[in-house]
């Protein structure tokens, strides 16, 4: 093993860890594309260059976009029920 | 059941997956000593008998073809209950929100960053198209050159204009796209069956290694794969921003 192969290892273990650890979920996205970056570098000191190529689109982009839009549609959904809720009452 | 409870059946749970993953890795092969039959006959085979340079795209599309058929539905079904969960529903409309959508603004995103958005559009789909024509040459191939074409009209969206993303990827031409992907896979396997008598045989004539037409169907199923990849990950992703940016309304 090289040390290239163990210093990938080390980030994703790292990356990993600190996904599970973040508390705020709009944080937690950030950390994880980084993480996937950990894991890109990963898959492409193993030598495949393949499943890195795939990797680092999808978790970078693919996953962030539909998780901060569903953030998003979340708070707004959490607005609008505390706008509701005083008008409801009176 | 009291956190205590919880805590000792974790501890008997997490005992046990512990003792049978130390089991299973003892057992495993060393770092870098591989003794599989399979990849060997593949590093054989590959270039000689198949003329694909990128064994991986090899494996995917002639060697175990009909698995990324059956993947390539999974997506496609994915995509089908995303587009289901997310239509618009009763109780919601689109709000006056299109104007704001149609020049919303990024939090704290400057006009240099909005216009590297819009240059890197060119880009993106230039090597999206390489990627996937060159497939069965270098690591590359239908995925994931149709992942990075899809992420192309974000960079319209980036930079400002999600009407404007809608125009230049339309849903139409995405539904068409997707399905024209899966479809044309499907039909690439059967016409295997109709003019060489096997499904998904590579009867496709395999060209000369290296070079772009090359390795028979690798670079047909590459295409639709590519297409097929751009168009679902497309529509899941206008499906979530339609959510985020059109849709106003309660559900009840």
């Amino acid at each position: 093993m090289t040390i290239l192969q163990v210093a990938a290892l080390a980030a994703v273990a790292v990356g990993g860890g600190a996904v599970v650890l973040s508390p705020d979920p709009l944080r937690q996205v950030i950390v994880l594309g980084i993480f996937g970056l950990a894991l890109t570098m990963l898959f492409f000191v193993f030598q495949d260059p393949d499943v890195a190529l795939s990797e680092i689109v999808v978790s970078t982009v693919g996953l962030p976009v539909m998780v901060l839009l569903a953030l998003r549609k979340v708070k707004e959904h959490e607005r609008q029920r505390e706008e509701q809720k005083p008008g409801k009452q009176t | 059941m009291s956190r205590r409870g919880r805590l000792s059946l974790f501890a008997v749970a997490g005992g046990g997956l512990a003792a049978v993953l130390v089991i299973g890795f003892t057992g495993l092969p060393n770092f870098g000593d591989y003794h599989g039959v399979y990849g060997r006959v593949i590093d054989g085979i590959g270039v000689t008998l198949r003329h694909g340079t990128d064994l991986i795209t090899l494996l995917n599309f002639d060697v175990r073809a009909f698995d990324t058929l059956g993947e390539e539905f999974i997506l496609f079904a994915s995509v089908l209950g995303i587009v289901l969960i997310l239509r618009e529903l009763r109780g919601e409309r689109q709000e006056p929100q299109r104007e704001e959508a149609e020049e919303h603004s990024l939090g704290g995103a400057s006009s240099v960053l909005r216009a590297l958005a819009l240059i890197l559009v060119p880009g993106l789909v230039a090597v999206g198209v390489y990627i996937v024509v060159h497939g069965q040459i270098t690591p590359g191939g239908g995925f994931q050159g149709g992942v990075i074409l899809a992420t192309a009209p974000l960079g319209a969206f980036l930079a400002g204009r999600y009407l404007r993303m809608k125009a230049i990827a339309p849903h139409l031409v995405i539904e068409f796209g997707e399905v024209l992907g899966a479809v044309g896979y499907a039909l690439l396997g059967l016409s295997g069956l109709v003019f060489a008598g096997i499904f998904l045989k590579n009867y496709i004539p395999l060209g000369i290694s290296g070079h772009l037409l090359s390795g028979g169907q690798l670079d047909v199923a590459s295409v639709f794969v590519g297409l097929e990849v751009s168009g679902a990950f497309l529509i899941a992703w206008t499906q979530f921003l339609d959510q985020a940016m059109l849709l106003k309304g309660d559900r009840q």
